[in-house]
């Protein structure tokens, strides 16, 4: 993969492979020593073109990652330059075309990548989806106690025990 | 659709309760949300719209805070009505289209309960955005309320979620709970006092955004000024609402603080302010829109000062939303030129105003939004 351009300012050649492993979905991406040191990575550490990095990477099947100017969403067609002109994403779909790059710019936003809000559950939905709103649940009612807010922590335990016969049918 | 059949639509944050109604005038909560299988922002396409517009439809049969519920199609209703849902603030900019003259989107629709001061915009930025509308301080009830909206949404559509970033929506600064808490204060004693610009400036440094309300040029008017949550990711959403609510009270605190400062150390000045205010609206002959609601600053103040007598926050709140543009023109039946504008809105006023000084615990009044005549 020699040759790259660096992901994240697109000028210098990327020469650190930094591999993301989010819920158990894996990227890698290839940056230059500059955008590795703002985004926290060492690179002076083993990081730098593991043997292991590599391997894996050939493993999953997007093992060559484009720059993401040309990095096109599958479902509506967005473009991650067009992204950056509007500010805008086009679907759904975007949000895993680009995570990479996006995870990036949430935490720049937001200060976080993981929300910690309410959690959607569909309808029929699957036992890890009920696993996970469980959780959401859980956290919120964490939050209200520490608040002092009893009366929303009532609330939410509500919603927990409304959850019960879903956990079930679940099963 | 003849807004004139439903005088109220909309305004139920106008009748001016809910805590320190004096300082803040009304609580907006709001939440984004898409639909999984459609495009939305820039890529939606027709058929993505309407897709979307259909499923909401058959969801709101089935819930609950939506039955009884007015749906407006936004392409079906007149320049005028989109106008007149945007001065109450049912409807935004983004929804209805840019200029007056440009027809909004097909597919942009709005759904008004009839239940609960909660509303749905369909097709604006992203597919959805749910929102609670309360009178006064309000966040904790706004916020209790949009989320059972949701939920009962929820149960119904298929919301794109992602387990780390959240409801997934257009802009990347709205992604996670989508939420956004805005609240609407008046601060005339912070200008007056000049400590407008430090204290909302410090408001940047603990994530909360503030703008002023503007006018029909470019200024800020009525030292009116809405502070809004800016994070909406890594927080539940009761923590953003929580901080917003915390920080709102401190600037409360300091505007109640300025307020006593202005009757404790230049009484005289502040009640000739406030009585030279309601004199021009009592009695003047044209008002610019900026104008009125310059006036309208120094009214409040007094009426919160206890300076002036027996005026309401709603009459307030009214002459606020019923003096704009789309509003004059909807009572005169017709189009109005700029200096129409001008003389009908004084004209109004005058009457509201002296209607008040009449009979001011009269509650008929508050039914009463015929249209009028221009004198």
């Amino acid at each position: 993969m020699k040759g790259d351009m660096c992901e994240d300012c697109g000028t210098n050649e990327a020469v650190i492979r930094l591999t993301h492993v989010v819920n158990n979905e894996m990227t890698v991406v290839g940056l230059c020593e500059s955008c590795a040191a703002e985004r926290g990575v060492d690179s002076s550490s083993s990081q730098v073109a593991s043997p292991l990095a590599d391997f894996l990477a050939q493993m999953s099947g997007d093992a060559v990652q484009e720059t993401p100017s040309a990095q096109r969403c599958s479902f509506c067609g967005l473009s991650y330059r067009d992204f950056k002109q509007v500010g805008r994403l086009g679907c759904p779909e975007c949000w895993s075309a680009f995570q990479g790059p996006l995870e990036s710019l949430v935490r720049r936003i937001h200060g976080s990548v993981q929300h910690l809000g309410k959690v959607y559950l569909p309808p029929d939905p699957s036992a890890s989806e009920v696993e996970k709103r469980l959780e959401g649940l859980r956290h919120r009612l964490d939050r209200a106690v520490q608040a002092e807010d009893f009366e929303r922590a009532a609330a939410i335990r509500d919603r927990i025990q409304e959850l019960r016969p879903e956990v079930e049918e679940a099963r | 659709m003849d807004l004139n059949a439903l005088p109220d639509l909309g305004l139920a944050w106008m009748e001016g309760s809910g805590e320190h109604s004096d300082i803040v005038l009304s609580t907006r909560v709001r939440l984004a949300r898409n639909l999984q299988g459609h495009a939305f922002g820039p890529r939606a396409r027709v058929n993505d719209r309407e897709a979307v517009l259909v499923r909401m439809r058959r969801a709101v049969d089935q819930v609950e805070l939506l039955n009884p519920a007015l749906q407006v199609d936004l392409p079906e209703v007149g320049v005028r009505s989109r106008q007149v849902l945007l001065e109450r603030r049912v409807v935004t900019r983004d929804l209805i289209g840019e200029d007056e003259g440009e027809a909004p989107v097909r597919g942009t629709a709005v759904v008004i309960s009839g239940r609960e001061p909660v509303n749905v915009l369909v097709n604006e930025e992203d597919h959805l955005r749910l929102q609670a509308f309360l009178p006064g301080l309000q966040l904790r009830n706004a916020w209790g309320l949009v989320d059972r909206l949701d939920e009962e949404m929820g149960g119904q559509l298929p919301y794109a979620f992602h387990p780390s970033f959240g409801f997934l929506t257009s802009c990347p600064t709205n992604v996670g709970t989508g939420l956004r808490a805005s609240v609407l204060l008046h601060l005339p004693g912070l200008v007056l006092t000049k400590e407008i610009s430090r204290v909302l400036h410090s408001l940047g440094q603990v994530g909360l955004t503030f703008r002023g309300l503007y006018g029909e040029g470019s200024e800020v008017v009525g030292n009116f000024f809405q502070i809004s949550n800016q994070t909406t990711l890594g927080k539940t959403e009761d923590d953003l609402v929580d901080h917003l609510d915390h920080m709102v009270r401190q600037v409360i605190k300091h505007e109640t603080q300025a307020r006593q400062v202005l009757l404790r150390d230049a009484r005289a000045v502040t009640e000739d302010k406030v009585w030279r205010a309601y004199g021009l609206l009592r009695y003047a002959r044209t008002l610019s829109f900026d104008e009125l609601m310059n006036l309208l600053s120094g009214v409040r103040l007094g009426m919160s000062l206890q300076l002036l007598p027996g005026l309401r926050v709603y009459t307030l709140n009214k002459l606020m939303i019923f003096t704009q543009p789309a509003h004059l023109e909807q009572a005169a039946g017709r189009d109005l030129t700029p200096v129409e504008q001008d003389a009908h809105r004084a004209a109004y006023v005058r009457q509201v105003l002296h209607g008040e000084a009449q009979a001011p615990s009269s509650s008929e009044e508050r039914g009463s939004n015929a249209p009028f005549d221009g004198v």
